[in-house]
């Protein structure tokens, strides 16, 4: 299964709770990294996704990033994203 | 013509069922999970007896279960003492129409009466004794390989000299099993002893040791026709545990490969009943299967929430009914088990210790 596909698979509500409905697993995530989600789910690359925080919260790019490849390494830690996958 | 003519068979949804395990306790029997979700479906109108062991199973006490609960006599007091309690159960309460055997130690005594059952009209779901068998912890790396699905390395161990020379088959830490209930992983010889000393004093001989596999656990209650099809498949991961390792809250999951060695099972024994397939899933996404249990597993009522309605099904079949395969149920459907205080009276205590039956919703019937 690749990245998307299993990012499609996940259950988000709109407060952020997110169920893994292979694993069962159920996750808190918080307003930055729905955003992150939304984006990986519709199979958005790095600039989009760093466009798409941009627009919503008032943070340099530096940290962005930064937070962007926080979350992508959660998600891999939890098993949500392929091993191997990056940004 | 002479003999017993065979009673018709009622409809499913009128049935009267006998229903054992009522020891929902810390390791609860599934006999409570069954009758609840029996009575979830909203075409089952029948009612429901109750088997017990214990005048204080828990489940004898709870509102809305059964209609009558019995004591029946233990499977180590054989088949006939058995047969003769459920035909006086079936002169007090009418004709029993369905069974649903729900522990291990019972099964093979089930099994065993099913023609003598089946002659008094009372129907069951059950496996035959070789499919019991194939299945046992014993045999199941023999299974395995015949069916196609990958089991934890497992040595039978009929002494405790075996423990000595176990680490050169299956490296340490490994799981010690009885052949019925208990697993205690184990990080050396010295505990392996304690291990396995427990276990024979509790369940006998043969004690099983299992490679242990490291991932998560996942459980599939899976029903056989009997014909090598599957009637329907509950993946379900634990989210919470006790200390005695049993689930105490879990979820519905989607994953097709635990579906798919449930369907290989099943075709493989041309399963007949219920039965929960426990997997180990690794991180590198393999999939052991490291138990399967011959009977509905104690959380079996989340198949009725989560909209398969397996033990239903299975009274259905067992009645004769064809029911078409079950394909869908509702992801991320949990459970939470609770412990409650039921409130019970000395009457009802002594009727069930001093008669061996509670008529629970008719208090009449019992004087």
């Amino acid at each position: 299964m690749n990245a998307t596909d299993r990012i499609k698979e996940l259950a988000v509500s709109d407060s952020g709770f997110l169920f893994d409905p292979a694993s069962g697993a159920t996750f808190s995530v918080n307003p930055s990294g729905r955003v992150i989600l939304a984006e990986l789910k519709r199979g958005a690359d790095r600039t989009e996704i760093i466009a798409a925080l941009a627009e919503r919260f008032d943070i340099g790019e530096h940290d962005l990033h930064r937070d962007v490849d926080g979350f992508v390494h959660l998600l891999r830690t939890h098993a949500l994203l392929p091993e191997g996958f990056s940004l | 013509m002479t003999g017993r003519e065979i009673p018709k068979r009622r409809d499913a949804r009128s049935a009267t069922v006998a229903v054992t395990g009522l020891n929902a306790t810390d390791n609860p029997g599934p006999g409570v999970a069954v009758i609840r979700a029996l009575r979830a479906d909203p075409d089952f109108r029948g009612r429901i007896v109750g088997l017990a062991y214990d005048s204080l199973d828990p489940g004898i006490y709870a509102r809305d279960l059964c209609d009558d609960v019995f004591l029946v006599p233990y499977p180590s007091r054989g088949s006939e003492a058995l047969l003769g309690r459920l035909d006086y159960i079936a002169r007090r309460v009418g004709a029993i129409d369905a069974l649903i055997p729900t522990l291990d130690a019972e099964l093979a005594g089930f099994i065993a009466l099913e023609p003598q059952l089946r002659r008094r009209g009372v129907h069951t779901l059950l496996p035959s004794r070789a499919q019991l068998d194939a299945r046992s912890k014993v045999n199941l790396a023999e299974l395995g390989a015949a069916a196609g699905f990958d089991v934890p390395h497992t040595c039978v161990l009929s002494s405790p000299r075996d423990l000595y020379t176990l680490h050169e088959q299956i490296p340490f830490p490994l799981v010690i099993k009885g052949l019925y209930y208990g697993a205690t992983v184990v990080h050396d010889v010295t505990a392996a002893f304690a291990a396995f000393h427990r276990i024979v004093a509790e369940w006998g001989y043969p004690v099983i040791a299992q490679q242990l596999v490291a991932g998560e656990e996942l459980d599939v209650l899976a029903v056989g026709n009997g014909d090598g099809g599957l009637v329907g498949a509950l993946p379900m991961k634990k989210t919470t545990l006790t200390d005695k390792g049993k689930g105490w809250a879990g979820v519905t999951v989607r994953d097709p490969h635990l579906l798919e060695l449930a369907a290989r099972f099943v075709e493989h024994t041309q399963w007949r009943g219920p039965c929960e397939v426990e997997v180990m899933r690794t991180r590198d996404g393999r999939y052991y299967v490291i138990e399967i249990n011959p009977r509905f597993p104690a959380w079996c009522y989340l198949s009725a929430g989560a909209g398969m309605n397996l033990p239903y099904a299975v009274l259905r079949l067992a009645l004769g009914d064809a029911v078409e395969p079950l394909c869908s149920y509702e992801v991320g459907t949990m459970f939470v088990r609770i412990a409650l205080d039921q409130i019970a009276s000395l009457e009802q205590l002594s009727a069930i210790t001093q008669h061996g039956e509670l008529a629970v919703t008719s208090e009449e019937r019992v004087a």
